[in-house]
């Protein structure tokens, strides 16, 4: 097959990537982080294997997730307790295999419709399991959660995974088996028909397959991959709460696939990396960082429904002689208005909220991008209001000139035709 | 005993027809726009705070009757300048675009009012005991909410059944593509009902505020409660969401007051076979009921209890 | 000679409206089957009944000796019979190739299966190819279908309901809103793939139903009034009346 090389060459490439990452970002903090960026790719890829690859929105993915993850710290607890000759690696197998249990159960309920109802019935299935988490101590735990300890299973050829480095060679293993596994299983009959389900469930019933039938094997498939997913965030916390399998997650798993871009395969790879990392470094930063992800959802569902990985791939017919060099003009005197009104939409939001929340028992006195100013003064809303509408103008002037330059350097075929 | 269920009965009724105005709406959008609006229970919440914030500056009657308005109006902007924007990319996207709405208006409410409860009163004028029954009394406040809900559902039922916009929305909801080829502005209805469906809710949320907390979680805490309204009742059926939002109002009311544990009901040893959710008292369980129901009618009638629609 | 579709006593309503009114027909194996009649005869919706779209309300339809009156659409198809759409009905994401590709994987066993690629399946592949070279899209093999040319989706169609190779095909409307030479290249492609096949269509133009037909059955407000040869159903002086009369005054 012609893509073939070219796909083996990436998929070496990021095995590489996973390797020598570590020696990249070796601070703590970045160890910690590609962990769960590793955990939220697997999530996120088969999140996608529901959404972009067969179109079903769901509202209730965290169920196999969660769970998974609470079955696994259970396994782990009893195979310490007992001594069972099963090592930390194999672990996620039991996620797998709780996530199949799961998603068999969960997926004869639900997939028997498609489009709003399906949804519907997936919220209300995550909402089922969410409350149950409230009830069934035994198993969820309560409050606290189940503890659990990676360090009491028998050492696989000598590693115990009490450091965090081993912890994270152990999830980018199994992120790269699952993200090759994921991608075949792109390319097999089922996988094509699970796109064609998408685009056209009708025409599917007519050419031989149940479409309700296809559904449910994607959703099963896609519960394994969230199994093993939630499994290796069990082992990396060594805690699981009732938050793992509520609607707060859920929510999560789709913000990060949509705006990573659910039409090409590495669009969640991409969402899951970019949100996790934001996520934790904004955390830290501001108290809106929800807001902003909310907001950057929405910008994405209206003006980018294809995500980042969909924007990306419309410059690839460009990438050919060169011809994207002639956007990066106009993308630079774009980002100037754009950067504008993103900076004056922050400035806004920071200093509403500490005018109206926190500056009852903090004082008037607020820090945006490390620059500290004074809440109660005019200055700064001013600044603010003047980027917001600077930026907003400057972008709608400027927008009709995007498309245009995009029109001329799409139609340009003089430097294809030379080489 | 009697005192329980009488109080159970009120309570219930007086949650049920709260669920109503909030689930009427999102059955009128979803009927005749194909949306379902995630951000429904969102106008529910703005609805409170917007009461909340005029009741402490102006008064709570102004509130009361301003904070519904003001609601409605920002849902027809949002229909107007987010949610057409979005159409065109068909149904998953307007879904998700209310997905992201629901999550950034619960994000701005803690934005401005914070993470914490906001101390939303009921006025003086109506803050005293309507009738006592052995030892419990009843609120003079809720015998209000219920004539509240009470006269908008009568409302709702004239507009519906009297009114030529009546005859028009109930044309819409057996054959959702007619309102079109009556030659109606469609763009100008869509917008009108999401604002008037945001105005029903924001109503809910201006009188139930008072007697239950506004807090930023208040959404997502009724959010899931009304798709199950909905999805019982029958998609696409005004009766239907009547009835399941009177069940479950009475379901939730009278599990949380009965204080038993399925072991008392059916017997130690058949609970047991439940373990710990036999244990457990029916108030604990209250929560999981509505989903439980839920998932019931999905199996053995799919279509809701009043459904026609396939979807 | 054997009856490939049989259908007794079919009747059909939407609430009180009776759509069809008690078609008994017979369809013999090999054979190509026009049929005709006014718009809202009931054509289309017989064509549900029979591909299991629609369920009928009352009687029986049988597929090769097998009654087929209460299975699903891709039960049905699995027994060999395939039908194209009035309105186009493709796989508008993927790519032409693909489009074909997916209907071809059924009948050659791959159901559901999630452990082989598909493009080492080299008999499916090879069918596709074949199929595309067949319906003229060849040089189309990568562009998504959605953006086909109106005539290349129809003969897209057409390949997507023979792809699965069953013996009996259904075409709706196959040749409506083409023009003359795109009419003329789809009654050679339907000739073609007709080939050994029994074939059932809807048809408007009576140019095609008359160059391509064996047999033409005339539904007129849910009931087939004759179904004959052509030469026989021309001189019908009930046809004439009803449907051809029609025609000539149009």
């Amino acid at each position: 097959m012609m893509g073939g090389f070219r796909i083996l060459l990436a998929f070496v490439a990021l095995a590489a990537g996973l390797v020598i990452a570590p020696y990249v970002f070796s601070s703590g903090v970045a160890l910690t982080m590609m962990s769960l960026m590793g955990v939220m790719i697997i999530f996120a890829l088969s999140y996608n294997i529901l959404l972009g690859q067969t179109g079903l929105l769901s509202f209730g993915h965290a169920v196999y997730y969660g769970l998974a993850g609470f079955c696994a710290a259970h396994a782990m607890n009893l195979i310490a307790a007992n001594k069972l000759p099963i090592p930390l690696p194999a672990v996620p197998l039991i996620g797998a295999a709780a996530g199949l249990f799961f998603g068999v159960i969960f997926g004869a309920v639900s997939t028997r419709r498609a489009g709003t109802v399906f949804a519907m019935i997936s919220l209300g299935l995550g909402e089922l399991v969410a409350a149950f988490a409230l009830v069934l101590h035994t198993f969820f735990g309560g409050e606290e959660g189940i503890a659990t300890n990676r360090v009491k299973l028998a050492p696989f050829f000598g590693y115990k995974f009490g450091p965090q480095i081993q912890v994270y060679y152990l999830i980018a293993f199994w992120c790269l088996v699952c993200i090759i596994l994921m991608y075949a299983l792109t390319r097999t009959p089922f996988g094509r028909m699970c796109n064609a389900v998408r685009d056209n469930p009708e025409r599917a019933e007519f050419i031989g397959y149940s479409t309700q039938r296809v559904r449910f094997q994607a959703f099963v498939l896609s519960a394994v991959f969230a199994g093993i997913a939630g499994s290796l965030a069990a082992i990396n916390f060594e805690l699981m709460n009732s938050q793992a399998v509520g609607a707060a997650t859920s929510g999560q798993v789709l913000l990060m696939t949509f705006v990573g871009g659910i039409g090409n395969f590495a669009g969640p790879i991409i969402g899951a990396v970019l949100i996790t990392f934001l996520q934790i470094s904004l955390s830290d930063v501001t108290k809106a960082w929800m807001l902003y992800f909310g907001l950057l959802f929405i910008l994405v569902v209206m003006y980018v429904p294809g995500g980042i990985a969909g924007w990306l791939a419309l410059h690839r017919p460009l990438l050919r002689g060169g011809r994207i060099f002639k956007l990066v003009p106009i993308y630079a005197l774009t980002a100037i208005p754009a950067a504008a009104l993103v900076f004056g939409c922050i400035l806004l939001i920071e200093l509403a909220h500490h005018m109206l929340v926190e500056a009852h028992t903090d004082g008037p006195m607020l820090s945006v991008f490390r620059v500290s100013m004074n809440g109660a003064s005019i200055g700064p809303w001013l600044s603010a209001l003047v980027l917001f509408f600077g930026g907003a103008i400057g972008l709608r002037a400027l927008w009709p000139r995007v498309g245009d330059a995009w029109a001329i350097a799409m139609n340009d075929k003089s430097e294809e035709a030379a080489p | 005993m009697l005192e329980l269920i009488t109080f159970s009965t009120l309570n219930g009724v007086l949650y049920g027809m709260l669920l109503f105005m909030m689930a009427s709406g999102l059955t009128l959008i979803f009927s005749m726009m194909g949306v379902l609006n995630f951000a429904h229970a969102s106008f529910y919440m703005i609805g409170a705070y917007f009461g909340f914030e005029i009741a402490r500056r102006i008064g709570f009657w102004p509130g009361f009757f301003v904070a519904p308005l003001l609601v409605g109006v920002v849902g027809g902007l949002i229909e107007r300048y987010g949610l057409r924007q979005v159409h065109r990319f068909g149904h998953v996207a307007e879904l998700l675009f209310t997905f992201g709405l629901a999550f950034v208006i619960e994000e701005l409410v803690n934005m401005i009012w914070g993470r914490l409860p906001v101390d939303y009163r009921v006025p003086p004028s109506l803050d005293f005991v309507a009738f006592r029954l052995f030892d419990t009394t009843y609120p003079a406040y809720r015998i209000f909410m219920l004539a509240t809900a009470v006269a908008m559902f009568v409302f709702l039922l004239i507009v519906l059944k009297r009114t030529r916009v009546g005859l028009i929305i109930q044309a819409a909801l057996t054959h959702p593509n007619m309102v079109a080829m009556l030659g109606h502005n469609v763009p100008r209805v869509f917008m009108m009902v999401f604002g008037v469906g945001a105005g029903l809710a924001g109503l809910a949320g201006v009188i139930a505020g008072p007697a239950l907390v506004t807090q930023p979680s208040m959404a997502a805490l009724l959010g899931p409660i009304l798709f199950v309204v909905i999805v019982v009742g029958g998609l696409g059926s005004l009766g239907g969401a009547f009835v399941a939002s009177l069940l479950i109002g009475l379901i939730q009311t009278f599990a949380v007051a009965i204080n038993v544990s399925l072991a008392d009901a059916i017997g130690p040893s058949a609970a047991s076979l439940l373990g710990e959710l036999g244990r457990a008292p029916l108030a604990q369980i209250a929560p999981v009921l509505p989903y439980l129901l839920l998932v019931l009618v999905l199996i053995f009638r799919p279509r809701g209890l009043f459904g026609t629609r396939e979807s | 000679m054997t009856v490939a579709i049989s259908l007794k006593d079919v009747r059909k309503n939407f609430g009180p409206t009776e759509i069809i009114r008690g078609v008994t027909l017979d369809i013999n194996q090999g054979e190509r089957h026009a049929i005709i009649g006014p718009n809202g005869a009931g054509k289309s919706t017989m064509f549900h009944l029979i591909s299991g779209r629609l369920k009928v309300s009352s009687g029986a339809i049988e597929l090769k000796g097998e009654d087929v009156t209460h299975l699903q659409p891709y039960e049905i198809n699995r027994r060999g019979l395939s039908r194209s759409f009035q309105v186009t009905n493709i796989f508008p994401k993927l790519s032409v190739y693909e489009n074909i590709r997916c209907a071809v994987l059924w009948s050659l066993g791959y159901r559901y299966s999630f452990w082989r690629f598909v493009d080492r399946l080299q008999d499916a592949n090879e069918r596709a190819a074949e199929i595309m070279e067949m319906i003229g899209l060849s040089s189309r093999h990568d562009v998504p279908a959605g953006v086909l040319a109106y005539a290349e989706q129809r003969a897209l169609e057409i390949g997507i309901t023979i792809a699965g190779g069953a013996d009996v095909i259904m075409l709706d409307e196959p040749t409506a809103g083409m023009s003359h030479a795109e009419t003329e290249q789809a009654v050679a492609l339907i000739r073609k793939v007709s080939e050994g096949r029994t074939l059932i269509m809807v048809e408007h133009d009576m140019g095609v139903v008359f160059g391509l037909a064996d047999r033409i059955s005339v539904l007129v407000y849910g009931q087939i009034i004759a179904s004959d040869a052509p030469q026989a159903i021309r001189a019908n002086p009930a046809v004439r009346e009803a449907y051809l009369g029609e025609e000539a005054h149009a």
